[in-house]
């Protein structure tokens, strides 16, 4: 299959647990070529055959407390003992995807900076959609190219 | 006084959500007392109240990102009273079931390929480095794979019934918004034989284990208790709807056939001041010993039989185990599930083959009512949803026990027994030793989802203090 494959993943009944299907809903009305978008509320084992076939991936959710208005840092395989399997890292789902399906894309953690968890409610703080605004800026037009998102990362 | 020392687990480990375990000790090393706290979020019954009826069932799922189906259908079931007198078509009613049966099979087969058999595979005390999903990958390739495409295969399902896997919307007061087409039912029937195969392998990977381990699983954190499901009318196994049974530990009955609506009548809910949890109990028998199981050992003990052939041979062939009387093995829980994951996928075979999913009469509507109650039995166990509705269409009250509130108080004995067993008196509190306690746990697959998972959060912190909190030791995983 190819191509860039963004997941954005949360909670968006939480607060700004929403952060990262947000990023996704936004990507997805972008309608990027050759960029896939996906969107649920946890990481899950079943992610593993869909990363495998993409030569780069980014996993983006919710942080609780990098630097604003967002990280990026580069992922590589592999195993934690503090995930739970409906809640998989994703360094699990690229080790799986490795495992499992043979594939190994470039893969990046996008953790937009997030402050509201804590209730049930669907929209972002004011500071986070602040946030989310300035890591689609950033995302956007690294997409084609995405190992510009190591280096400006 | 003598000197307590405190061991905490938190969070527990390949568990859903947040929990955290507490142990005491004494100077000795004796376990003192040994506590689950499970961080619950109870804002949510609040939240609902204002909000217009008709948006429970979407609503419900911001609850939790782990079971977010069966709220859905058991708001929805609860509103079906709202709306048409708790009348739906065919069409619809089998619609539900089979994004139910469909969230059932994955929820299973996730728990048992991913969470469960590093411990069995590898060993409740081995290096934790091997022992997790990565090393069941390693080294068993065929098992993993077959987890993930059976989780795939009913995430598929509750796409094509509830519309998406996010907030999905098939389910509405009073029936469905969408039949199955015949080009989705077509793309599962063509991978369904595949899926029942695999789901009758790890129905025998858990049957072989329980029975060629039988000796030391037998007391592993078990202990008698009552249970409790709801079952068809005639006893059968449904996971979808029926009437509330309960029996005790020798299957004695203790209330059966209890309508829904009724359930406040035969069960109650106690807090206590160290948890944030309810705990629920049979109000007849009281709070002392009125507590019960939920989920699928408890529905294999409390049905008369499954309606699916496979599946009903593989519960005969576990109440056998226990000369037919109730089977109170907290290891029993994985056979349990997996006779259950087999059913499930027969009961997807069953509905793909009915026509009525390509219907088209989907909703009905009957007399207003103002109040609805909506009981199913989630792949945890049994989920309660009650709302009342004023004559604006708004909730003004919502009461929801979710199957992990019910094993709240079993999931407490567990950790204290296993705590005594194996961790009581040893020199040195190792990692596989706590492991043990969270095996126990695991077998009763909590849903403590309540938390958010936002990266940052979710470090496993061991710290062991003494009677006035000093930290003696800390360890952290992950």
């Amino acid at each position: 299959m190819g191509g860039v494959l963004v997941i954005g993943y949360g909670n968006p009944g939480r607060q700004d647990d929403g952060l990262g299907p947000a990023l996704a809903a936004a990507l997805e009305e972008l309608g990027l070529e050759g960029v896939t978008v996906d969107s649920d509320y946890q990481l899950t084992v079943e992610d593993a055959a869909l990363v495998a076939r993409h030569d780069a991936v980014v996993f983006a959710d919710a942080h609780v407390s990098c630097t604003a208005p967002f990280e990026v840092r580069r992922l590589h395989p592999g195993a934690t003992d503090s995930f739970s399997t409906h809640h998989v890292s994703p360094e699990a789902v690229l080790a799986l995807a490795r495992e499992l399906f043979g594939g190994e894309p470039r893969a990046f953690a996008l953790g937009i900076r997030g402050y509201e968890f804590d209730g049930f409610g669907e929209v972002l703080s004011e500071a986070a959609q602040a946030n989310l605004e300035r890591a689609l800026e950033f995302l956007v037009p690294r997409l084609h190219n995405p190992v510009t998102l190591e280096e400006e990362g | 006084m003598a000197e307590l020392k405190r061991i905490s687990i938190e969070p527990v480990t390949r568990v859903e959500g947040h929990g955290k375990v507490t142990i005491l000790l004494d100077e000795r090393n004796k376990v003192h007392e040994a506590r689950l706290h499970i961080v619950e979020f109870r804002g949510f019954e609040r939240f609902i109240q204002g909000r217009p009826f008709w948006e429970a069932p979407v609503a419900v799922q911001r609850l939790c990102g782990i079971c977010p189906v069966s709220h859905h259908l058991a708001a929805a079931k609860a509103m079906d009273w709202i709306v048409s007198g708790n009348r739906l078509t065919p069409t619809a009613e089998k619609m539900r079931r089979l994004m139910h049966y469909g969230q059932t099979f994955q929820s299973h087969a996730l728990h048992f390929f991913h969470l469960v058999s590093p411990d069995l595979l590898f060993g409740f005390d081995a290096d934790p480095a091997i022992r997790n999903v990565i090393g069941v990958a390693r080294k068993y390739p065929d098992l993993a794979v077959q987890g993930v495409m059976m989780r795939k295969y009913g995430q598929e399902i509750i796409k094509a019934t509830a519309g998406k896997k996010i907030h999905g919307t098939g389910a509405i007061p009073g029936g469905v918004n969408k039949n199955l087409s015949v080009q989705e039912r077509d793309a599962f029937l063509k991978d369904l034989e595949q899926q029942l195969a695999w789901a009758r392998g790890a129905l025998k990977i858990a049957k072989d284990y329980t029975s060629e381990h039988l000796a030391t699983l037998a007391d592993f954190g078990s202990f008698d208790s009552n249970h409790l499901s709801i079952v068809r009318e005639d006893g059968c196994m449904d996971l979808y709807d029926g009437k509330l049974r309960a029996i005790d530990k020798d299957g004695n009955t203790l209330f059966d056939m209890v309508d829904n609506a009724r359930y406040h009548e035969v069960i109650a809910e106690e807090v206590r001041p160290w948890s944030y949890m309810k705990f629920p109990f049979i109000r007849a028998i009281g709070p002392a010993n009125g507590w019960y199981r939920v989920g699928p050992l408890a529905r294999i003990n409390t049905c008369t039989f499954i309606d699916t052939p496979e599946a009903e041979a593989a519960r005969r062939e576990f109440m056998a185990l226990t000369g037919g009387k109730p089977n109170n093995i907290t290891m029993a829980y994985h056979w349990a599930r997996m006779i259950e994951l087999l059913h499930s996928g027969e009961k997807i075979r069953d509905l793909l083959h009915d026509p009525d999913l390509q219907g088209t009469d989907l909703v009905v509507r009957g007399p207003r009512q103002g109040e609805g109650v909506g009981i199913i039995e989630a792949p945890r166990g049994t989920l309660f949803h009650h709302y009342r509705v004023n004559e604006n269409d708004q909730i003004t009250m919502c009461n929801l026990i979710v199957s992990t509130t019910s094993n709240n108080e079993p999931m407490n004995r567990a950790v204290k027994k296993v705590a005594m067993d194996h961790i009581s008196g040893k020199p040195e509190i190792t990692e596989g030793l706590l492991n043990h306690v969270e095996v126990a746990i695991r077998a009763y697959d909590p849903c403590l989802s309540c938390a958010t998972h936002a990266m940052g959060r979710m470090p496993l912190v061991v710290t062991l203090r003494d009677a006035e909190g000093r930290v003696l030791a800390e360890r952290s995983r992950g």
